[in-house]
């Protein structure tokens, strides 16, 4: 019994122990499991309380998408408000290529439903391989309402296609604005790049297209806009499920020219089917009335990206129609430099109008012969007559007494040799012959017999059209420089407030006003009695202008020899600069037709109509230039 | 009223621990609120979790109902059983998602696994409470093996969030049984010299996910997206939460897996630290009254099984809310009580009828 107790005491101790023990065991594990609860609270803490501005940020991130909403392109207008550039909206047939596999494969699809014809095809790869990398690229653009209902019925099998509605640039007015207005077409990797780093490329996103030449080029941050905000709500599958915000675009600025557009159209047919330019100022503004680079091309046909034939055709072109002879053709002025060389001999006193010389036709120097473009020349001759008949004999002497470096110093401050400053990119220097210019360029010394040719507006001399125009101009204006510019004002897209582009004078030259008056007496006198007085005859109005022709010197490396057209192209240049009226002149300008043989029988006569156009309202009789029948003598 | 029905009330209560039931009752209440929100308001999930709940409850009422001693007898069939079953799956077993889980009864396609969560502490605590008093180093070292045996099973098919839940079950049965210090501490030394030799055993997206927790960063499409988008809803939640309903993680879409393994991540997005904090409180309550049970057991393998119960349910929780908040590793471990399915659901509640029959079956014992 006893020993049953001991036992069961025994027993009951060990149970107890037992006990205690388990009990030891799960204070261990209560108390692990609330050091483990508290870690995780801490985390939880950690996660929800101190990273929880960043974490939301993500969680913003996650669901915000950021569409940018491209905002419309300015138009552009001429000065009597006639469009000139603007936008309309059609539809697009739109493929993402990086999600497509087969390219070619779905073009053909697609094409089996709705026509893509093979200009479409070599223009969509044209724009594949150097366009952004996102985005989708057009394949076929302008559809019909017949071609949007046929796609929308089967788009189920398309779903990398898509039709979009997109805005357009277009130039109504086409090739007779092309290097003025200049295009639009799709940004390429340098222009990215180029955004990139003027920090533009943000307001880009959304933006397909970007000016590449003309005005469009030029006020391209004018033009554009700014880019306008959505932010979207999406699912993890990139879903819009709901727009959160939205910040409309600002339209681009309408950009407003000082080309009448009438004007610029009347000379463009002018020309007919000659090549040249012609550059028209209002000499008191600045303001440039026409600007003319002939053969111009479509705008049009850039704006979709142009296919890789009419690009070849256009680049190919012995008229070199992508070039704008205007603004960066550069040609020698041949004697319409030659009222600046007898305003310098009067500055400089080397010359007094009433001082003569003989002129036998020719000029002997370093035992060279330098002929008069008048045979048997024109006899006694003073200042006055050697503009009027253009007398080469009296600039070669003139230039001989002055020297390269009078001549060079004078002449510059023009605007010979340097820009104009004119608001459109790409205006070339042209090159104004100097000591130092011809060791910069060729490491060669000046030799003094080549000073000669440079009096008669030849040699080295190259000059742009629009240099011409402005130095015309200058003497219209009694010495003040005008600042040219195409753009008259920026009209505010929301405000419609106008920001006129500077107009002030570029600079004003210290002439005498008695030199003027002689040179510009002469100037009169060319078109009553002298070399365009044929072109001239029973103006209602009074001009002042000069002939010029000039050499063309020869066939550039590299070019082509073809037989049928050597002939022409070595012909000379028609030029000729004018401004009228003459004692308050409205309008200066200058004009060159290559290749169109003596300044008075081309170029005059066009610009006769110009000029009866612009003071008169005068249409031509005919759109071909009349081409004064051959007369004499010309400089 | 006939004396029988009044006492119905009574006998449907008898073995039904109050307190614990209540606690089950709240989470799960928080359960289909959060099903609700994360299944983008589909009441036919709902109703379906709602339709698991009852049946779990109805599981629990009828293994509270059932006397400890009975599961004893239970316990070495079973386990048997179990380890049959597993041997069957490695070598009959259908593969699904690239692992060997299942096997085809000819009736019904089972997860053996899913048996062994309950057999194997079931049989460990009887085994050592038969050999209560005579406990030594012999017996747990048998105990060791019968964890091992089913443990490396699993493992192999493989499915190593339910191994490691198994293992932790079974830890905690020899753990509570008194398991030297000398050996827990050997376990735990022994695991890390082991790590390198289990990491040459792992699969290559086991690894991956083991690499993704330390930096989730450098995956975050792949294997790095679950973690990256579920600390970022967290996180996104701050102190109260974006509210119910409203968490833009959630309903956007962003969260995988947000009715089942991340729904934590819907609930910490919308009900914010608070919240968390408040489903914390909630499962430390089921836990200590777990505990509390265990502490005042009659029996050994009563005071085993009901810790180990309570233990593992801790496990399933922690593991779970440590994946979600970036801490741990993705493993396929559902939040108890809460994350929609109707396999975990059951499982966890017949623990808890376990726990309650251990709870409300003493003095039967005692007698």
């Amino acid at each position: 019994m006893s020993e049953l107790s001991i036992n069961q005491g025994v027993e009951i101790r060990n149970a107890e122990l037992e006990l205690r023990h388990f009990q030891a065991r799960l204070a261990i594990a209560s108390a692990f499991v609330l050091l483990i609860f508290a870690l995780l609270g801490l985390r939880f803490f950690y996660l929800q309380i101190v990273r929880h501005g960043e974490l939301s940020t993500l969680a913003d991130a996650n669901r915000i998408t950021v569409l940018p909403v491209a905002p419309n392109r300015g138009i552009i207008l001429d000065r009597n408000g006639a469009v000139l550039a603007h936008n309309y909206s059609a539809y697009t047939l739109e493929i993402r290529p990086q999600d497509v596999d087969n390219i070619d494969r779905l073009v053909e699809d697609v094409g089996a439903l709705i026509e893509i014809g093979p200009r479409d095809r070599r223009r969509f790869k044209r724009l594949l391989e150097e366009s952004k990398v996102v985005g989708s690229l057009p394949i076929r653009t302008r559809l019909s309402d017949e071609e949007v209902a046929r796609f929308a019925a089967n788009r189920y099998r398309f779903p990398l296609v898509e039709v979009n509605a997109r805005p357009f640039r277009e130039y109504p007015r086409g090739e007779r604005f092309s290097h003025v207005v200049g295009y639009i077409g799709r940004i390429n990797q340098r222009e990215l790049d180029r955004l990139e780093a003027d920090g533009l490329i943000a307001n880009y996103r959304g933006t397909d297209y970007i000016g590449k030449t003309g005005i469009e080029r030029s006020y391209e941050r004018f033009l554009h806009g700014t880019t306008g905000v959505e932010n979207v709500e999406v699912d993890s599958g990139g879903r819009a499920v709901r727009t959160l915000s939205h910040t409309p675009p600002v339209s681009g600025n309408n950009i407003v020219l000082t080309i009448d557009a009438r004007l610029q159209e009347m000379v463009y047919e002018a020309f007919g089917d000659e090549r040249g330019a012609l550059v028209a100022i209002e000499p008191a503004t600045g303001g440039i009335l026409a600007f003319v680079s002939k053969p111009g091309f479509d705008p049009n046909v850039f704006v979709d990206g142009i296919d890789p034939q009419n690009w070849s055709e256009l680049s190919n072109s012995p008229d070199r129609p992508m070039m704008n002879r205007a603004l960066s053709g550069t040609y020698p002025p041949g004697s319409t430099f030659k009222p600046y060389m007898a305003l310098a001999a009067l500055t400089y006193g080397k010359r007094t109008p009433q001082q003569t010389i003989n002129d036998p036709g020719y000029f002997f120097f370093g035992g060279r012969q330098f002929r008069d473009s008048h045979a048997g020349g024109h006899g006694v001759v003073d200042l006055y007559t050697s503009l009027v008949k253009s007398s080469d004999t009296y600039y070669y002497m003139l230039a001989n007494d002055m020297g390269i470096d009078a001549i060079a110093r004078f002449v510059g401050q023009f605007g010979f040799g340097s820009r104009t400053g004119v608001d459109i990119i790409g205006e070339a220097v042209g090159v104004l012959p100097s000591p130092e210019w011809k060791m910069r360029r060729f490491k060669q010394k000046w030799y003094p017999g080549e000073t000669i040719s440079v009096g008669i507006g030849q040699g080295y001399n190259s000059y742009t059209p629009l240099q011409l125009a402005v130095a015309i101009a200058t003497i219209a204006n009694d010495g003040v420089v005008p600042r040219p510019h195409i753009v008259d004002y920026v009209e505010d897209s929301r405000t419609r407030e106008r920001t006129a582009v500077a107009t002030g004078p570029a600079r004003t030259l210290d002439l005498k006003p008695e030199h003027l008056a002689v040179v510009k007496e002469a100037l009169v006198g060319v078109t009553k009695e002298g070399t365009s007085r044929i072109a001239f005859a029973g103006a209602e109005y009074e001009s002042a202008g000069k002939t010029g022709t000039a050499q063309v010197i020869g066939i550039k490396q590299g070019e082509k020899y073809v037989e049928s057209e050597v002939a022409e192209r070595f012909r000379d240049h028609s030029l000729y600069v004018a401004y009228a009226p003459a004692d308050r002149p409205k309008i200066a300008l200058a004009v060159i037709v290559e290749n169109a043989g003596f300044g008075s029988r081309a170029a005059a006569p066009l610009a006769r109509a110009v000029l009866d156009y612009y003071l008169l309202g005068k249409h031509p009789v005919s759109s071909k230039p009349e081409k004064a029948a051959g007369n004499a003598s010309d400089g | 009223m006939h004396p029988t029905v009044r006492r119905i009330p009574r006998l449907l209560t008898r073995h039904i621990d109050g307190m614990l039931l209540g606690l089950i009752v709240l989470v799960m209440g928080l359960g289909l609120l959060v099903l609700y929100s994360a299944s983008n308001a589909n009441t036919a999930r709902v109703t379906a979790q709602l339709a698991n709940m009852m049946i779990a409850v109805v599981v629990m009422w009828v293994f509270a109902n059932i006397p400890p001693h009975y599961l004893m007898r239970l316990a070495a069939p079973l386990y048997v059983a179990g380890v049959l079953m597993l041997l069957g799956v490695a070598m009959y077993g259908e593969v699904a998602h690239g692992a060997r889980r299942w096997l085809d009864l000819g009736i019904t396609r089972v997860q053996p696994s899913e048996l062994m969560k309950i057999a194997l502490p079931l049989a460990l605590a009887w085994y050592l409470h038969r050999h209560e008093a005579t406990l030594r180093f012999t017996n747990f070292a048998v105990a060791t093996v019968m964890l091992i045996v089913p443990v490396a099973l699993i493992a192999r098919q493989p499915d190593l969030g339910t191994a490691l839940l198994i293992t932790a079950s079974g830890f905690f049965v020899l753990f509570l049984a008194g398991l030297s210090w000398r050996i827990v501490a050997g376990a735990v030394l022994g695991s890390v010299v082991a790590a390198p030799f289990v990491w040459s055993l792992l699969h290559d997206y086991q690894r991956q996910r083991v690499l993704t927790l330390i930096d989730p960063a450098q995956d975050p499409l792949g294997t790095g997206y679950h973690t990256i988008q579920s600390t970022i809803a967290m996180g996104s939640g701050g102190w109260t939460g974006k509210g119910w309903l409203t968490g833009t993680q959630t309903h956007l879409d962003f969260i995988p897996e947000r009715t089942t393994d991340f729904i934590f991540a819907v609930y910490a997005e919308e009900f914010g630290f608070a919240g968390s904090l408040v489903l914390l409180a909630l499962l430390l309550l089921v836990i200590a009254r777990g505990l509390f049970i265990a502490a005042n057991a009659p029996t050994l393998f009563g005071r085993l099984l009901a810790g180990a119960i309570t233990l593992t349910f801790f496990t399933y929780a922690f593991v779970n809310m440590g994946m979600v908040s970036g801490v741990l590793p993705v493993v396929g471990i559902p939040l108890p009580l809460i994350s929609y399915g109707g396999t975990a659901m059951v499982s966890i509640c017949l623990g808890f009828g376990i726990l309650m029959s251990i709870a409300t079956h003493k003095r039967l014992i005692q007698t």
